[in-house]
């Protein structure tokens, strides 16, 4: 059995992967008796026919670049981060600290504060089960859903009893102050003309495309990065090298913790412009399913984020719209989840069969 | 606090454990034949769903304790094909079955009754009542234990029973059966079992199908006997506290008695803020009672309660030499 040129590992087999989770989304549509044609319809015009639909899309792609290229990082070191959402959460808190009780005079100035906090938080959200997997061998996936669970238990007991305003009923901070509002896309020249209705896709936008590039850089054009994936390809080889396991797995999940943290700068400050409970509302999880359809590589993030953000908005237009739950959304996730991630060898075979195939008719051909 | 609250909160920790208990019971099987199974949660969520539909469809419960395990096989069986047919990663795998079940059953609740992806409240044979054991009223009178054994021992659904007599059962068929012995060695090497000529595929798949009929009977107690009826998330994340049960436990069946006791322990005392705050004299916020269990499990899995090592093959498919 040959091996898959190179073009096909790289470009067929997420989309043979994608092409088989529609595939079967499609008929899961059709077993609740809908129309999967109506249902594609409407996601589509929901979310990419004119720039309000677009507006809501790159809103949750942001999102989903950030926790998509934080379980990027932890991939390249062989470190499975399923503790996105929890990072997110806490992202949102230092968000949601740092623009609460540091009067910023100006937003690009609260910006960078308010980045910094939400990585530092989700760094440190990240930090203990990253020590754990260091020092005392803690599987890092139990420990990060663990922490998943603490954070939300945290977050509910500092949105219930200690920043919640007094007389306000529902558990969440007080609204941030309008020096830290970030402009959105309707506000920022240039992008204004081509949304020129309030849309919640904001300036974060920029700084997510931005952290691609730099994750990029990271990966392939430091040191470190060599050292991180020199480490998630071999252990032992990267021990026999100098490089310590110590150091690149505290690094590399500070640096995932870190991402997946700033993607509060886009929901809570840069839409909910407060803390609310469970803010992360499931982008942690989805940064799986974006690291894995986006194979691993930046590009690949942001173009799967792009893909989920168009699924995210067009699932909410499914909600809205039509008899299809928006539940369908978490089915089409986990769908592409498993033909991406745990069935990959399977698509990798079909192709290779049909390959060899096609292979086989041609040297017969030549022979005769 | 006084002997009758302690009870009731034995009591609330028996039923709140038995779920616990099945999942962690599955997971052994699995985990102890190599393959990891993050999916606890969804094949539960599943069965709760199938299970709660068909017996409100039926009326009988027993039909929706079959389909329950049924679903769950379902997903077991996915599970099994991607991580041990197509030797695909198998906590990516359980991860995205988690995400499936999540959104399946509230689809598939919706399209059945219509109510925002919940089922109808069950009632009379939908569900599980609770058996009252012999001579518990009889020794009600009985001081210290008549109390204990008619109050929290007796008056449970069947399957609390059933998870209970499950331990015992577990350990037998670990420990003393040919079956168990094989189950082990697939988990630890399984290179040796296979040039003993017993086939490892083979093994595994058995061992993740028990895996769903357990978590099969852990969703079905959900929603049949626990509560009446299913309601979407209703699992609330038990199949990872039953996972954090399991490594607490180290993979033993008994000792995963205890530690699903003592987390169904914990989710008893959330329930009781109140009994909480006069035993330690301090306000306890609810939040932290819920986050109980799982600093615990980080705290165990830290190696400070006693190392837990893992079966040595686990997570890892098994490619047979050419």
């Amino acid at each position: 059995m040959e091996r898959l040129p190179r073009w096909a590992d790289v470009v067929l087999v997420p989309l043979v992967s994608l092409l088989l989770a529609a595939l079967i989304a499609a008929l899961v549509i059709l077993a609740i008796g809908q129309d999967p044609w109506e249902a594609i319809t409407v996601m589509v015009k929901g979310s990419v026919m004119d720039s309000y639909g677009w507006g809501y899309t790159l809103y949750y792609a942001t999102s989903f670049m950030f926790t998509g290229l934080a379980v990027t990082v932890a991939f390249h070191a062989s470190l499975f981060n399923i503790g996105g959402e929890g990072q997110a959460q806490l992202g949102g808190l230092g968000v949601a600290l740092a623009c609460l009780f540091i009067p910023w005079p100006h937003w690009t100035l609260a910006l960078l504060g308010a980045a910094t906090g939400a990585a530092l938080f989700g760094a440190a959200w990240a930090a203990i089960p990253a020590y754990l997997q260091a020092k005392r061998g803690s599987h890092i996936v139990i420990t990060t859903i663990m922490f998943n669970y603490i954070a939300a238990a945290v977050l509910i007991f500092l949105l219930v009893d200690v920043l919640r305003p007094d007389g306000q009923m529902d558990p969440a901070t007080a609204r941030f102050p309008e020096a830290a509002q970030l402009p959105t896309l309707n506000q920022i020249p240039g992008f204004n003309l081509i949304f020129t209705s309030n849309v919640p896709a904001n300036v974060t936008l920029l700084i997510a495309l931005g952290m691609a590039v730099v994750v990029w850089l990271l990966l392939w054009r430091t040191r470190l990065g060599y050292a991180i994936r020199a480490f998630g390809k071999s252990e032992a080889a990267a021990k026999y090298a100098g490089i310590s396991p110590f150091a690149i797995i505290m690094i590399a999940m500070l640096i995932s913790g870190g991402l997946a943290g700033m993607m509060a700068i886009n929901n809570v400050m840069g839409e909910a412009e407060r803390l609310l409970q469970n803010s992360a509302s499931g982008a942690g999880f989805i940064g799986i399913a974006v690291a894995l359809m986006g194979r691993n590589h930046p590009v690949g993030v942001v173009l799967a984020a792009l893909l989920f953000g168009f699924l995210f908005q067009g699932g909410a237009e499914l909600g809205l719209w039509t008899k299809i739950p928006i539940e369908m959304r978490t089915v089409v996730q986990g769908l592409v989840i498993l033909f991406t991630g745990a069935l990959d060898v399977m698509v990798r075979m079909l192709l290779t069969w049909g390959f060899n195939l096609f292979r086989g008719g041609r040297v017969a051909k030549g022979a005769a | 606090m006084d002997y009758a609250t302690l009870l009731q909160l034995l009591d609330t920790t028996l039923r709140l454990a038995t779920p616990l208990l099945f999942a962690c019971l599955a997971g052994l099987y699995s985990e102890r034949a190599g393959i990891f199974d993050i999916g606890l949660e969804g094949k539960m969520l599943m069965a709760a769903m199938a299970s709660a539909s068909v017996a409100f469809l039926t009326g009988s419960v027993w039909a929706g304790l079959l389909a329950g395990m049924a679903a769950s096989l379902v997903l077991a069986g996915i599970h099994g094909l991607a991580s041990i047919t197509f030797r695909g990663n198998q906590l990516i795998s359980g991860v995205a079955l988690n995400f499936v079940a999540s959104g399946v059953t509230v689809l598939i609740a919706q399209r059945l009754f219509g109510q925002g992806g919940r089922t109808p409240p069950l009632a009379g044979d939908a569900r599980f009542s609770a058996i009252t054991l012999p001579f518990a009223e009889e020794l009600r009178g009985v001081p210290v234990l008549g109390p204990l054994y008619a109050e929290v021992i007796s008056g449970h659904p069947l399957l609390v029973y059933v998870a209970l007599l499950m331990v015992p059962l577990t350990w037998w068929v670990l420990y003393r059966t040919r079956f168990g012995l094989r189950l082990r060695a697939v988990g630890e090497n399984p290179a040796a079992v296979d040039t003993a000529g017993i086939s490892v595929v083979g093994l595994r798949f058995a061992a993740v199908a028990i895996t769903g009929i357990l978590c099969g009977l852990a969703g079905a107690y959900m929603a049949t006997a626990l509560q009446a009826g299913f309601g979407r998330e209703m699992t609330a994340g038990r199949g990872y506290i039953a996972l954090a049960a399991l490594i607490f436990a180290k993979w033993r069946p008994v000792a995963a008695l205890w530690a699903c006791l003592l987390f169904g322990f914990f989710q008893a005392l959330a329930l009781r803020p109140d009994v909480v705050e006069a035993v330690v004299q301090v306000k306890v916020p609810v939040p932290f009672l819920d986050a109980l269990p799982y600093v615990l499990t980080v705290l165990v899995l830290a190696g400070f309660v006693g190392k837990a090592i893992p079966p040595r093959a686990g997570g890892e498919p098994y490619v047979k030499e050419r």
